[in-house]
């Protein structure tokens, strides 16, 4: 017993980790993930898949290769949809069999099926025959996804407290590695009172821990809706709106959260909003976005533009990704019909330069500095 | 009212046919030409997919020639499709175009829900009325189809080059005028008649090399995007099949709920080894039916995909895999607004050079049959 479960830390291992990693050690496995994203892991992960492939999907693959000869099995999910009548990314539907198909001699691969877009039955399902690759027993099995859920709750009352992954994580005391300037911002995190209560909320983010497992339903709407930190209320406040394993993986993202920070602007990212806020402003477009991700972006992307919160709205998105193509159009459209927020993109891909992502952020904070209003 | 809607390759005769039985006006968009290809990646964001930004020229060009209203079909995911029509309305709108866009979202199953929502395009009809327009623009569906099945064969023995294509066209020409069911069918037999007299004498006994079409379905289907490649292919000689029809996308889009629908078919139980979930748009299709045309000892298959095309990349990425077990060549185009018919023909013509070059080394070696 005791084997070892490797988790690529790649794409939504941003969100569902420490829930992930309470299940398998609960059914008494050891789990390890992969470093951090390095230029060597992206080009191993490229060259295995095809050109087209997007940015997140080929680090995705460089990070589950990176975990050969670490771990008896690897987890790759696949996160068909975590919510009734939505999906996360066509790609993520294909995840494991891209990965079978490119990475030849790996360990085997737990690709527990989670589909909640009709009903709860087949999730039911999945968490058994995955937890049945550990146990027999059916009882070991439910209490490790209670567990997993309460690991999951926790998490995201961090995040919703304004915590970045790393930071939530390094704070709950899961084992990632994580470097100098997490633990100083954590520290700085615990100690300031004006961080970490701007966006006090118990709601959550994701359905999966939510509506569609009958847990309470969110409350946190009225702490949220007090306005989070406000413009004028000292530092520059953006909100800053991406996929989570673009913005929150300082490789990809040319630590985008950090290098604000360092420039002294407070970051809000679309994580951070209670789902009923981005909920909300999601249903200002005409028909619902059926994609958990896009939804969750639009909606953040609507509030950080509408609500008089932030002083600019940051938008970072994979080169030819999917999604964010539409939403970004709609997001982009909606910046120019307001025009009270300063509104701009970044696009990433394998050839993006950290320099000229330097660049633009600096000049994006300046816009935001001087348009800023007293 | 003047309802106008999206080109995909020859689908305008059928929804011609059902909006015009319904008492609609309607103004089938100019065919779509390089400038509609400018008009319309001009306007949309710029890594839409493909058909998202000609469809926008489409719509563009109809309404300069009196358009007032827009019809697409919906979807609920995961692909991007499903959200085409509301990102079109916006984009229409900040332009400054007044009109009117309905969107026909696929019922969960009913073809009644499908009706009532085109109802709102064409205003109250007995009930017989519907019965016959869907008659009809289905019959015609068929007939274009079947047509477009037949040319496939003729191309690569035509006796003049160019003669399959120019019957094809008059084909559909007397299939879009047939105003009645008996009309579509004879159109059908005196088209099939024009194609079989564009063979050259002697036909029957080549034996030309056979690629598959696969792919995402409007660039699959839309000639102007995939840069004519059919026909290019035909006209080299090449027998050409492809794994998906107007009648196979209507039947998925308007009538069946997509995800039930698609459980259980032919191409998810081939496309299992290496493809085993649905991941929207055609993406399993076309693993399934690469599969398909290797083990019915096809030549070659060509994947079709509009750049970032999610569903094909999936596939895409794991058609090597399928290519090196099963031993059938396989290369992947990708169409954005930027391509171009010559750089396309190239690799065609490298492709079938392949091809050829396989078949005779497998011909001098001769089938494992023969020897045994
Ligand atoms: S959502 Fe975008 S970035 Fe994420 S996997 Fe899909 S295409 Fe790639
Ligand atoms: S199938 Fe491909 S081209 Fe069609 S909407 Fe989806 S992503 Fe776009």
């Amino acid at each position: 017993m005791g084997e070892v479960v490797g988790i690529p830390r790649a794409l939504l291992y941003y969100h569902y980790y420490p829930m992930w990693k309470a299940f398998f050690e609960a059914l008494g496995q050891d789990v390890v993930t992969s470093g951090k994203t390095t230029r060597a892991i992206l080009d191993a992960g490229a060259k295995v898949t095809v050109d087209e492939a997007c940015l997140p999907v080929k680090v995705f693959h460089g990070h589950v290769l990176a975990l050969v000869g670490k771990c008896d099995y690897i987890f790759v999910p696949r996160l068909v949809s975590v919510e009734r009548r939505a999906f996360i990314c066509p790609k993520f539907m294909g995840l494991p069999d891209m990965i079978r198909c490119n990475c030849r001699d790996i360990p085997t691969i737990v690709d527990s099926c989670i589909n909640l877009s009709r009903t709860t039955r087949e999730y039911v399902g999945a968490v058994y025959s995955t937890g049945r690759m550990f146990t027999g027993s059916v009882l070991k099995i439910l209490a490790a996804h209670n567990r997993a859920r309460a690991a999951l709750a926790r998490y995201t009352r961090r995040l919703e407290s304004g915590m970045t992954p790393d930071e939530a994580m390094a704070v709950m005391g899961l084992a990632s590695p994580c470097d100098e300037p997490v633990r100083t911002a954590v520290a700085a995190a615990l100690s300031s009172s004006s961080f970490s209560s701007s966006f006090s909320s118990s709601s959550s983010w994701s359905s999966l821990s939510s509506s569609s497992l009958s847990s309470p339903p969110a409350s946190g709407a009225a702490g949220a809706l007090r306005g989070g930190p406000g413009r004028g209320a000292g530092r520059v406040v953006v909100g800053l709106v991406g996929h989570p394993y673009v913005i929150y993986d300082p490789f990809v993202s040319m630590n985008v959260v950090r290098r604000l920070r360092e420039m002294g602007v407070s970051v809000v990212t679309s994580d951070m909003l209670p789902a009923a806020i981005t909920e909300r402003e999601a249903a200002r477009f005409p028909k619902r976005v059926f994609w958990t991700i896009g939804r969750r972006l639009l909606g953040a992307g609507f509030h950080f533009l509408r609500s008089g919160t932030v002083h600019g709205c940051l938008h970072m998105r994979a080169f030819a990704c999917g999604p964010e193509s539409l939403i970004g159009e709609v997001l982009e459209r909606e910046a120019a019909r307001s025009r009270d927020v300063p509104f701009a993109t970044i696009t990433v891909d394998e050839h993006t330069g950290e320099a000229g992502v330097l660049t633009r952020l600096e000049a994006f904070v300046d816009v935001m500095t001087r348009r800023r209003k007293p | 009212m003047k309802v106008t809607f999206a080109h995909m390759g020859n689908l305008y005769i059928t929804v011609k046919a059902l909006l015009e039985g319904l008492g609609a006006e309607v103004v089938v968009p100019p065919m779509p030409s390089k400038r509609t290809l400018s008009i319309g990646s001009r306007h949309s964001p710029e890594f839409a997919c493909l058909p998202l930004k000609v469809n926008i020229g489409n719509y563009i060009e109809a309404m300069e020639i009196g358009a007032d209203t827009i019809a697409m079909a919906g979807g609920v995911g995961p692909c991007r499709f499903g959200l085409y029509g509301e990102v079109q309305r916006e984009i229409l709108k900040g332009l400054g175009y007044e009109f009117e866009m309905i969107i026909i979202e696929p019922p969960q199953g009913r073809l009644r829900h499908v009706l009532q929502q085109v109802g709102r395009l064409v205003g109250r009809n007995p009930v017989g009325r519907y019965v016959s327009a869907a008659r009809l623009a289905w019959a015609k569906m068929m007939a274009v189809d079947e047509l477009e099945r037949s040319v496939q064969r003729v191309r690569p023995v035509e006796g003049r080059r160019g003669a399959a294509t120019a019957a094809l066209a008059s084909a559909l020409r007397l299939v879009d005028e047939a105003a009645s069911m008996a009309r579509v069918k004879r159109a059908l037999g005196e088209g099939q008649e024009m194609l079989l007299d564009a063979r050259a004498p002697g036909a029957d006994s080549s034996d030309p090399p056979r690629i598959g079409i696969v792919g995402e379905v409007y660039v699959v289907l839309e000639p102007f995007v995939n840069c004519d490649v059919e026909r290019r292919l035909g006209e080299m000689g090449v027998l050409v099949e492809r794994s998906i029809y107007i009648g196979d996308w209507v039947r998925e889009h308007l009538f069946k709920d997509v995800l039930r629908l698609r459980k259980g078919r032919k191409p998810y139980d081939l496309a299992k080894p290496y493809l085993r979930h649905f991941v929207g748009g055609h993406g399993v299709e076309t693993v399934g039916s690469t599969v398909e045309y290797a083990r019915q000892r096809f030549d070659g298959v060509i994947q079709l995909a509009p750049f970032t095309c999610m569903p094909e990349i999936v596939a895409q990425d794991v058609l090597p895999a399928v290519s090196r077990d099963l031993g059938i060549p396989v290369m992947t185009l990708v169409f954005d607004e930027h391509s171009s018919d010559a750089g396309v023909l190239t690799r065609l013509e490298a492709f079938v050079d392949l091809v050829e070059r396989s078949r005779r080394r497998q011909s001098m070696t001769g089938p494992p049959r023969a020897r045994g």
